[in-house]
């Protein structure tokens, strides 16, 4: 039973930490994108139709990567370019991306889906206990982990993180010592609309095989939350992730148990359970204040 | 050749007027591409979609029904997105506002006489304002970004809604359908003008107008202005930031709770487990649309309903998915973002050759 829930609780908890992931990395290079659902639900519509046409399910992944930074490239235009309201934009994205995912869709509504094959790592995964849970994931599990190490590295071990921090901290700064912000913010815009189309496609390929109109149900946002939560730290959003992936399945298994409590009551809970995190963060004014990007969400026009 | 923003040195008073028209210019090309990619023809489509609604007097009243509660919503959005308060969550405050009204008609059935509906309509702003307080109170109380908290209520609503017409306020002669009881005749917003229209078309463009003149003519909508472009100077004026984000946030709230208690009143006359096709996102885009004016968004509601029975029309007449309405309207946002650019920068090309230290600086 417990290994059971602790299965599900990955499952529920992986596309939350890739598109998480990849929009930190956005916002630690100042641009604030709030179209990571339009972005997520395009990569889940364009994974599966792929992944049907063709019959492979790695193709399917790629193609949500690349629907993923297509969604991105055009919100990157409008902000950076364009120099658009970065809130304004990112709903725009939202609200696209949900529309175009509903008319890609609709041919797919009902069309049984292809899972994801699971990795099964030799010896360890016959482990008992462990070697379920650990070693018997699909490979975007593993890739999930993968990504947040070599985000962690990247930003604070690297040159490369530091000019992306310098970019998102102070853009004045940056632009004077030679970078260019714009085309590092672009690339930052890019990373993240890729982790958000995985994440897509994680939900219409492996967390369920098919494809449901808005199938996404907030989790862009909800990954959009979990960044305030790590307070911009990528080691934290994987606490933040598996927290909400419990709290996402509790109802799937209360339900199980035959409690007394209003469906709807439960799958609020990880909406509730979102502000209610946001709050306790940022009521914490030294935590959120020490991490947060000074720059986030404000524009950058280069002065020629 | 590069092509380059180069700041204006004012707001330009034309590109203000113009930037929305090239928008849904931009729109209906868009539009007629995709027609063409899904194998339509894209004249017939375009008319079928934008201007055969506007011909038949049916269709002409069921514009007018969906632009209602558009209008209203994106009145109360521009209040918010003025003073740099940003409420994504109206469809949630619509909703609540829409049970808040609903409250009445459903516990006390026999209660009908004339003062029902006016208690309906203020039972709902209040309704509409306490939720939309809630990511106000934690904005101004404890830091928390209001974008996210009222996005999230949105999803809470729904799931108060769907439980009320499952559960507890389901029709108990209702053969088990999840819908309450149909609202008796004292809770039925009455039609106007030979019934052309529900009352809530007159309501909401007084409601319009009024804000208009209070956001050009009064200290308040001047407060409201100078908070959302200079939050400093403001508060040399002695504004507070937070009594501001509660009041617009109410006033958000209250607009969008009375739109959802007309719909329920007017249109749909009970509540059902869905009761608006995505109002409170679309009004979003008529806040945009309508460049935060009230006046503008009662044109730029007329737009967005257009693609509502639009997408309708195209369906049934073509077989093209009715989603293309929200595609439509997402690209429709996207476009008047763009053309904003407008009105604060020129474009202009410049040749490589241009040394760069001297090429502007204006």
């Amino acid at each position: 039973m417990f290994e059971a829930v602790l299965l599900t609780v990955i499952t529920a908890a992986t596309p939350l930490l890739i598109a998480a992931v990849g929009e930190l990395v956005v916002e630690r290079s100042g641009v604030l994108n709030l179209g990571v659902e339009g972005m997520m639900i395009m990569g889940a519509v364009i994974g599966f139709a792929v992944a049907n046409q063709t019959g492979s399910g790695s193709l399917g992944v790629v193609a949500a990567v690349v629907a993923g930074m297509a969604m991105s490239a055009l919100f990157a235009f409008l902000v950076l370019f364009l120099v658009a309201n970065q809130v304004a934009t990112g709903l725009a994205l939202t609200i696209l991306g949900i529309g175009l995912s509903g008319m890609i869709g609709e041919a797919f509504i009902g069309v049984p889906g292809l899972d994801l094959p699971q990795l099964y790592i030799p010896v360890l995964s016959e482990i008992p206990f462990i070697g379920p849970v650990f070693f018997q994931q699909d490979a975007l599990v593993y890739l999930s982990f993968a990504l947040v190490a070599a985000v962690a590295y990247c930003l604070f071990r690297t040159r490369l993180g530091l000019v992306l921090r310098a970019v998102g901290d102070n853009h004045g700064s940056a632009h004077a010592l030679g970078y260019s912000v714009l085309k590092i913010r672009f690339m930052a815009i890019l990373f993240g609309g890729a982790c958000a189309g995985l994440a897509g496609a994680y939900l219409s390929l492996a967390y369920t095989p098919q494809w449901v109109e808005n199938m996404t149900a907030g989790r862009g946002w909800i990954a959009l939350a979990l960044v305030v939560f790590s307070s911009w730290l990528p080691l934290r959003v994987v606490v933040g992730a598996y927290l909400f992936g419990a709290v996402s399945v509790l109802n799937l298994h209360a339900q199980a148990l035959e409690f007394d409590i209003p469906s709807q009551l439960l799958s609020s809970l990880p909406y509730l359970a979102t502000i209610g995190v946001l709050v306790l963060i940022s009521a914490n004014r030294r935590l959120t204040l020490v991490n947060t990007p000074a720059c986030l969400g404000k524009p950058f026009v280069p002065d020629r | 050749m590069r092509i380059e923003l180069v700041k204006r040195k004012e707001h330009s008073r034309t590109m203000a007027l113009l930037s929305p028209l090239i928008a849904v210019a931009l729109t209906a090309l868009s539009a007629a591409i995709l027609f063409s990619i899904t194998g339509h023809n894209p004249l017939i489509g375009l008319y079928k979609f934008f201007i055969e609604p506007l011909t038949q007097q049916w269709s002409l009243e069921a514009t007018i029904d969906k632009a209602t509660p558009l209008i209203l919503i994106g009145c109360g959005l521009a209040v918010c997105y003025l003073s740099n308060n940003w409420n994504i969550g109206a469809e949630g405050q619509f909703v609540v506002g829409a049970l808040f009204g609903s409250a009445l008609p459903i516990l006390f059935p026999s209660f009908e006489n004339v003062i029902t509906l006016p208690l309906m309509l203020l039972f709902g702003a209040i309704g509409g304002a306490l939720w939309a307080l809630i990511p106000a109170l934690l904005k101004t109380r404890f830091n928390t970004n209001e974008i996210l908290t009222s996005l999230m209520l949105v999803y809470v609503a729904g799931l108060l809604l769907d439980y009320l017409v499952r559960g507890p306020w389901r029709d108990p002669d209702g053969y088990n359908f999840p819908e309450s009881r149909i609202f008796s005749d004292a809770a039925t917003l009455p039609e106007v003008f030979g019934g052309a229209m529900s009352l809530s078309a007159p309501i909401t463009i007084v409601i319009a107008i009024v804000l208009a003149i209070v956001l050009a003519k009064t200290l308040k909508g001047f407060e409201i202005r100078v908070m959302g472009e200079s939050p400093r100077a403001g508060s040399f004026a002695g504004f507070s930031a937070k009594r501001l984000t509660l009041f617009s946030f109410a006033i958000a709230g209250a607009l969008a709770g009375l739109a959802g208690t007309m719909e329920v009143s007017g249109a749909l006359n009970q509540l059902l487990p869905s009761i608006s096709p995505g109002y409170g996102f679309t009004a979003i885009i008529v806040a945009f649309l309508g460049r935060l004016n009230p006046i503008g968004i009662i044109i730029a509601g007329f737009v967005l309903a257009l693609s509502y029975i639009g997408g309708e029309g195209v369906q049934s007449a073509m077989g093209v998915s009715n989603e293309i309405a929200s595609v439509i309207q997402g690209l429709l946002l996207f476009f008047v973002l763009a053309c904003d650019t407008l009105i604060l920068y020129r474009i202009r090309m410049v040749s490589r050759r241009v040394p760069t230290g001297e090429a502007s600086h204006v």
